[in-house]
């Protein structure tokens, strides 16, 4: 009986889901004949006739629309990879620093997350850019001779540079996402059982080694779903990038439905490469589930 | 006779108000084994992890093997304390994710910087004491309760501690599982170790134990032999507990 009525439910959801889509087609159909344009890729291989702030390849205005969308792409793909990595380092440590037993140190982690939990991306972003970096008083903030400046010129590290907009956007991203990312850990860490911590340190282990070695192996099954969706989400909050003005897929597009006025085909192409992110995504750490569960000998 | 455990009025609470424990006070000499006794939440296992740190306590002293500690919690005093004291937990609290010879061999090897053929090999050797040395490959999701118990003593037992605590070791057991994890208790008892084990096995008690405390509401009411204890207990309130526990 309840099987049945399961299947009567997913009938109908799919019917109603197919209706949906059928009408939303059926208005970019109408919308497409009325304003006469059609979907045409064609105009991909013009001159974009736009400079870029910041391009990873060669990049000239006289280059193609489909080299600037490339571009754009490549700049998202740098700023997701790079605040993934960055974020998860910090989340880590705040995380554990959440479920600390030292009672000043909880506290501190428990502030920084509830503060970047309860304010906007968008606004953090504006800080970091206007306050954070625009706003750096004599223009640098820490100087190490050859190894690390933080001016208003953005981040340089052992020569490589990084534009001001891209460290806004990094430090943003990366510490909004951090926040999150110790939620998720510290649920790791509090899906152990209290004896285990009991018995590694009965033994003699310290906090770190036992934390290493006990703790987080048996956390990670726990952690991994959480992780997965905070680096989806991390990936399609890239798209703010726009609003500190680095050039990304998003912002490349939006100049781009601008110029031409191609904006289903820009939505295509946008929808394409995040699905493709995400598929980058969560098929990576899909690799690593499988490691994991693999590496699982146990019950 | 050496003290290697002296408790001086310790005093705990958790809460505001109630006491966990309340100005407990006991020396244990080495070689001897103490046994503890008393209602559920008397302050059992609260006052047995607090020999090797693992529960703070709010005023007194303990000394254990001669280190000193008081309600500061130095951690490396206690670091110390826990290299020399193994301990044995009512729920086994072995690594699920590690073989049984990895849960063995890793104290060995990471705290006491021992070489990884030197520590098997003692591993070994304890798990063919406590009779188990077929499962030293398996992990302890395929071992019987008892046998993850005898598992958890030889874990215990790797770092040659001088003194070993066991909280309840047979109360998640089967009954048919008890005997073999209070035989291997006896023997090491026999050999010497030292120990304080909270249990409310009777006969192990009186044929094992040197001295039985019994605790109610976080206080000590008394200490006696086991001879003593069992026929004529000198307080009210232990010969009533004695009564319940034959009950059952
Ligand atoms: N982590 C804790 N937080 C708050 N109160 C606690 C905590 N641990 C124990 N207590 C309380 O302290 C008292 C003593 O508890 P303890 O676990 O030491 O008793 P016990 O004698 O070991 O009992 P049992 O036989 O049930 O194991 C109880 O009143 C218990 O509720
Ligand atoms: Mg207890």
């Amino acid at each position: 009986m309840n099987k049945h009525r399961n299947i009567f439910l997913q009938y109908f959801i799919f019917i109603v889901f197919i209706s949906l889509f059928g009408i939303l087609i059926n208005n970019l159909a109408i919308n497409l004949i009325r304003t006469g344009i059609g979907i045409n890729f064609s105009w991909l291989l013009k001159p974009a006739s736009f400079a870029l702030a910041e391009y990873p390849l060669p990049y000239s205005a006289s280059d193609t629309y489909a080299w600037a969308l490339f571009i754009g792409w490549l700049n998202s793909l740098k700023v997701i990879f790079i605040s993934l990595i960055l974020s998860t380092f910090i989340g880590t440590l705040i995380g554990f620093a959440r479920t600390s037993t030292h009672s000043l140190i909880g506290l501190i982690a428990a502030g920084y997350i509830t503060i970047i939990r309860q304010t906007p991306l968008l606004l953090q972003l504006m800080f970091w850019y206007f306050v954070g970096f625009l706003g750096l008083k004599d223009n640098i903030l820490i100087h190490i001779e050859n190894i690390f400046k933080v001016s208003n010129q953005g981040i340089e590290l052992y020569g490589l540079s990084f534009s001001s907009e891209f460290s806004a956007l990094l430090f943003g991203l990366s510490i909004f996402t951090s926040a999150y990312i110790a939620e998720v850990i510290r649920g790791g860490i509090l899906s152990v059982s209290r004896g285990q911590w009991e018995a590694f340190r009965s033994l003699g282990l310290s906090e770190i080694k036992g934390l290493i070695s006990i703790i987080i192996p048996q956390a990670l099954p726990a952690i991994i779903p959480g992780l997965t969706s905070q680096y989806l989400n991390l990936a399609k909050n890239s798209t703010l990038a726009i609003a500190v003005g680095y050039s990304d897929i998003y912002s490349i597009n939006d100049t781009i439905i601008n110029q031409t006025g191609r904006a289903i085909e820009c939505f295509i192409i946008l929808l394409t490469s995040f699905l493709f992110f995400n598929l980058i995504i969560s098929n990576s750490m899909e690799i690593v589930n499988k490691i994991i569960v693999s590496s699982k000998k146990y019950n | 006779m050496k003290p290697v455990l002296i408790a001086k009025n310790l005093i705990k609470s958790y809460t505001k108000g109630s006491r966990a424990l309340d100005n407990v006070s006991l020396e244990l000499n080495q070689g001897r084994v103490l046994v503890v006794m008393g209602p559920s939440g008397s302050g059992k296992s609260t006052l047995i992890r607090t020999f090797n740190g693992l529960e703070n306590f709010d005023k007194g002293e303990l000394n254990v093997l001669g280190i000193k500690i008081d309600s500061t919690h130095d951690e490396q005093k206690i670091q110390r304390i826990r290299k020399r004291v193994g301990m044995v937990f009512q729920q086994f609290n072995l690594f699920p994710h590690l073989s049984i010879l990895e849960n063995i061999t890793l104290a060995p090897i990471h705290v006491q910087k021992r070489r990884k053929i030197d520590a098997e090999e003692y591993g070994m050797y304890l798990l063919n004491q406590m009779g188990i040395d077929s499962h030293a490959r398996k992990y302890p999701s395929q071992l019987s309760g008892g046998e993850q118990q005898r598992v958890a003593i030889a874990r215990a037992l790797a770092l040659k501690p001088e003194l070993l605590l066991f909280d309840e070791p047979t109360s998640a057991l089967d009954p048919e599982r008890i005997n073999e994890v209070l035989d291997a208790m006896r023997r090491l008892a026999e050999q010497g170790m030292t120990m304080v084990v909270v249990t409310h096995e009777i006969g192990f008690a009186k044929e094992v134990s040197d001295q039985v405390l019994f605790m109610d509401s976080g206080k000590v009411i008394e200490t006696s032999t086991p001879d003593i204890f069992f026929s004529n207990a000198k307080h009210e309130r232990s010969r009533k507990f004695l009564n319940q526990l034959d009950k059952y």
